[in-house]
């Protein structure tokens, strides 16, 4: 595909721009600064993976990953929940997914320890781990202020902090893992899934696309209940203090 | 009788304890200079204006916060010296809304004996102590009217067996007929279980019916502390006078 006919593609946005400016909704320089951006970053990855790929260097695969783990780690934190110290808490959780990631799927030979491979992989569990995280931390962060008085009936007739947020951790956590369950059950159904859809137009064998596809349905699967389970035990300890009083600021 | 036993005569001893809370940069003191021995045994009715602070002298009691100045003693030892599980096993606190646990009566009746992992004798025995049915373990606890609430909550605080029990404006929410049968209940909890009882209330005809000492608490200080029949009736400040009069509303006028 050309640039110019790439190019072509911008047509669409316009018309969303003129729809956008004729209902007056505002959102012409948000539309413009978007296409601007993703047309950047997405190009520059794109030198970038060819790049790395060519290097074929270790190094490089890990400062990637690294960078990845980084980025989402940020996006989560700058939400400002009112949970102490989360910044170290999700670096560890994302790093903790990415190494049993990598570990089951490049150790049982599912995929070839390539930065082809890992690479895209490990920004599909990255990313998937972060919006898990993000929904568990929004989720326990409404539980927590909502079900406050709940925690101090607990920790009131002597339970521990483990016990008191017991229930709404696990209601967070179930809460977080149901849209992942529920778009891998429909998955093919509605919407076929981007990677899928990319190797099929590139020219892939559509069954071969299919199996990647699942080896992204299952680690997804695998790392929303990892995300919140690890999440979930490292964050609660922080919501008490040394008293265990509850000590957890509004936002 | 010994120095020891002396000691702990005493269930509940406040030395110039203090709090505040920092609400952004500012800092405001809502409990000054606290000074009190709540005796074992006796029941201490508390009064003030909303907002003068009763609620946060309770929870310095069971360390559901920590006193920033001074100190609180339960039994002689300071409350930070507890073991806290233990301190708040052994102070229990019974809150104004009586929150429940979500799920049955009987999961709220069973939580203290879960939380410390005893198994409770007879759940069906608990629940008619507090002059409700047993058909009414089953149940969800969030469909209860607020005086079974109110007993429920009681009754699981029961099961830690603890020997100080602090209620905060329990009865405040019910009709007068409940809010009766609750104050009843709490008396009879009294004489059976000879606890002592440190008691929030708004209904001053409450206080001077069931309290042994009354306390008057009004902008985060204690104002009088006195026996509550002459705290009724003889009451020596002036600010306590206007209270009892029905004339301090809020805190801010003082
Ligand atoms: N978490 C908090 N942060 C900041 N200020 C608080 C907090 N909790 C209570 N306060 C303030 O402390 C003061 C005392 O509150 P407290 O709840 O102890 O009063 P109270 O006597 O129990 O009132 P009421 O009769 O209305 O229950 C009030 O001015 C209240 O606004
Ligand atoms: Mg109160």
């Amino acid at each position: 595909m050309s640039l110019f006919t790439l190019s072509l593609a911008l047509v669409f946005v316009g018309l969303a721009i003129l729809l956008s400016s004729g209902l007056k909704l505002g959102l012409e320089k948000d539309m413009v600064i978007a296409v601007v951006r993703s047309a950047v970053q997405l190009l520059v990855i794109g030198y970038v993976l060819t790049f790395v790929f060519s290097s074929n260097s270790p190094f490089f695969t890990i400062v990637m990953v690294v960078l990845m783990i980084a980025v989402a780690a940020q996006n989560i934190v700058k939400r400002k929940y009112g949970f102490p110290k989360l910044g170290w808490r999700v670096v560890v959780t994302l790093f903790a997914i990415e190494a049993v990631s990598m570990l089951f799927l490049i150790g049982l030979n599912i995929i070839p320890p390539a930065p082809r491979y890992i690479i895209p992989f490990s920004g599909m569990i990255i990313g998937s781990s972060m919006i898990i995280a993000s929904l568990l931390l929004n989720r326990l962060n409404a539980e927590i202020i909502s079900r406050k008085a709940e925690i101090n009936v607990v920790l009131s007739l002597g339970g521990t902090p483990k016990q008191a947020v017991h229930m709404i951790l696990k209601d967070a956590v179930r809460a977080s893992m149901i849209p992942s369950i529920d778009s891998a059950k429909t998955i093919g159904l509605v919407q076929l899934p981007g990677m899928m859809t990319g190797q099929i137009i590139a020219g892939a064998d559509p069954v071969q696309a299919v199996r990647f596809q699942l080896i992204i349905v299952f680690s997804s699967l695998a790392t929303a209940a990892l995300t919140s389970i690890i999440l979930g035990s490292l964050i609660y300890p922080a919501l008490f203090n040394k008293h265990q009083q509850l000590s957890f600021k509004e936002y | 009788m010994s120095i020891e036993k002396l000691k702990t005569d005493i269930a509940i001893q406040f030395k110039q304890a203090g709090k505040c809370y920092v609400n952004g940069s500012e800092k405001q003191m809502v409990l000054q200079n606290i000074t009190g021995d709540v005796p074992a045994g006796a029941v201490v009715t508390l009064v003030g204006p909303s907002g003068s602070g009763k609620s946060t002298l309770l929870s310095l009691c069971n360390l559901l916060l920590t006193p920033d100045e001074g100190e609180v003693r339960i039994e002689g030892k300071e409350v930070r010296e507890w073991d806290v599980n233990k301190l708040r096993q052994h102070a229990a606190l019974a809150f104004q809304t009586a929150p429940m646990i979500p799920g049955t009566v009987h999961d709220n009746l069973m939580l203290a004996a879960r939380l410390h992992d005893i198994s409770l004798q007879s759940p069906e025995e608990l629940i008619q102590y507090v002059g409700l049915s047993k058909n009414i373990l089953p149940r969800s606890a969030e469909e209860l009217s607020g005086g079974q609430k109110q007993r429920v909550a009681l009754a699981r605080t029961l099961v830690n067996q603890s020997s100080i029990l602090m209620l905060d404006e329990m009865t405040s929410a019910l009709d007068p007929s409940a809010a009766k049968e609750i104050e009843e209940l709490i008396i009879k909890i009294h004489k059976d279980e000879q606890k002592t009882i440190l008691w929030v209330t708004h209904d001053l005809e409450q206080a001077r019916r069931v309290g042994d000492y009354t306390w008057l608490l009004a902008n985060g200080r204690l104002i009088e502390k006195a026996e509550t029949h002459s705290f009724f009736h003889y009451p020596e400040k002036e600010l306590t006078r206007r209270f009892l009069q029905g004339e301090l509303a809020g805190g801010k006028d003082l």
